[in-house]
């Protein structure tokens, strides 16, 4: 049976990782290419790198880090952070990286998704949405540049116009959530996957496997990636890198998935 | 020595290390010459159909391919796209595939699979020998193996499926037909049993 992923979202800022709050306040927290060293030998799922420099900065993508850690992961790797084009996609891809993520790019140009996943399959195109609530209406609005713009846009129709794109996978990342932990933002979660059947992976919020079994048990097959739970111990968030055993993750997906009844 | 077909499909870096981290030689092999010093050939492949087909017969090596496959009997391993060249033909593309394996590539019906997320196949999933092969020997398979794909081997003969995995229909994730084999999924990206996989490859009388 196909099971829900559980995957670590990292944040790459000036060459090193940081966890932010709410977009905001980053705090180093390591080394990339050791980091992900320790989540191979956990066995992750998958895992996602974002850089959060490159589009914000006009940047391009950090060929030789991208390409160190492509070497480096045992598990499925999605980077995202830059790309505008279809020749940094097919670069990337060509790289190792499995899965390619785009995100403003996508806004301006939403051809792009056809356009990058005519070179590399469809099956590697993945959009993330950065979703930040209305403070008066509570409408989710998309926004881009780490959530310095908004777009006014609504993420529910955008993810209809990317599935007919051919969109392999679609991240919803809930800004107000972000480095919160207190739980999904799961309303959102429901009213995308209602519109669309493609692959989805959530971000933003996760503060326990509790939570990542919240999300499970209500959508089955689905991507639970979390940044502060996998890299934060404890209440003062020392930095410790952690996963859960294949055990509690197996029990995490096999019982979420009976009870969803799939 | 194992020679990895590099013909600009891309991702043959996790591959390598994996070899590399276990002390297996091989040699990523870019012209026919490097096909004849094998004795193994692994080739992978990613993206689509027509692309990857197109590059590998634009590679030079489809005649040695051919020779160190169907002459001289070598192992090979397709992985992912890798696989569904071995097939005849497939629906993503017109181009002919290699034809080593008497099959053809399907999409998968979305309407077959009961509840989204339905295409493309993506995660992990379960992995089910319908025999004990080499391949397999002392895999864990407990945690299943990463999967990203569309489109999926239907073999005309039941006796080449290796591995069957179930999503929305029951379709061949391994076949092996003499000292063929191919796996639909990335063993590159499936932590242990996809090394285990790989070493087994590398290492394994295949008959």
């Amino acid at each position: 049976m196909l099971r829900a992923r559980v995957i670590p979202c990292l944040l790459v800022h000036r060459k090193g990782l940081v966890k932010t709050v709410r977009f905001a306040d980053p705090k180093y927290v390591g080394d990339p290419i050791n980091a992900v060293r320790i989540f191979n030998e956990k066995e992750v799922d998958e895992i996602v790198v974002l850089d959060i420099d490159a589009t914000a900065g006009g940047a391009e993508p950090d060929a030789a880090m991208i390409r160190n850690l492509a070497a480096e992961c045992r598990m499925p790797l999605c980077y995202g952070g830059g790309v505008r084009t279809v020749e940094q996609a097919v670069a990337i891809i060509k790289m190792g990286v499995e899965k390619v993520a785009i995100s403003a790019a996508a806004l301006e140009n939403p051809g792009l998704v056809s356009a990058i996943g005519r070179f590399v399959g469809s099956q590697s195109v993945v959009v993330v949405l950065d979703v930040r609530r209305h403070p008066r209406t509570g409408a989710p609005e998309l926004w881009t540049h780490n959530g310095t713009r908004n777009t006014g846009r609504d993420p529910v129709a955008f993810a209809r116009e990317l599935e007919a794109l051919g969109v392999g996978e679609i991240t919803v990342n809930a800004i107000d959530r972000d480095g919160v932990m207190k739980g999904y933002d799961l309303d959102l979660v429901e009213r995308v996957r209602a519109a669309v059947s493609v692959p989805m992976t959530v971000l933003g919020g996760a503060g326990s496997l509790d939570d990542i079994g919240d999300l499970i048990r209500r959508f089955g097959t689905i991507g639970a990636a979390a940044g502060s739970l996998f890299v934060f111990k404890g209440v003062y968030r020392a930095v410790l890198i952690n996963y859960p055993s294949r055990a509690e993750k197996l029990a995490l997906c096999d019982g979420a998935l009976t009870e969803a009844g799939a | 020595m194992i020679a990895i077909v590099d013909y600009g499909s891309g991702n043959l870096q996790a591959i390598r290390n994996i070899y590399h981290r276990l002390s297996i030689p091989f040699v990523l092999a870019k012209g026919p010459e490097d096909l004849a010093d094998a004795d193994r050939v692994l080739l992978p492949g990613v993206g689509a159909f027509d692309q990857a087909m197109g590059e590998l017969n634009a590679s030079g090596m489809r005649r040695a391919l051919d020779q160190a496959v169907l002459e001289d009997g070598k192992p090979i391993l397709g992985i992912c796209v890798g696989m569904q060249l071995l097939a005849r033909s497939s629906e993503e593309g017109r181009e002919a595939g290699l034809g080593w394996i008497d099959a053809s590539v399907r999409r998968f019906d979305p309407a077959l699979i009961a509840r989204p997320p339905r295409l493309p196949h993506l995660g992990w999933n379960t992995v089910e020998p319908t025999r004990e092969d080499p391949l397999f020997a002392g895999a864990d398979l407990r945690n299943g193996y990463y999967f990203l794909h569309s489109y999926y081997v239907a073999c005309d003969d039941p006796a080449d499926v290796l591995a069957f995995t179930e999503y929305g229909v029951r379709f061949a994730s391994a076949v092996s037909r003499g000292r063929i084999r191919g796996v639909q999924f990335h063993p590159e990206k499936s932590h242990q049993a996809g090394v285990q996989l790989l070493r087994n490859f590398a290492l394994s009388a295949v008959d």
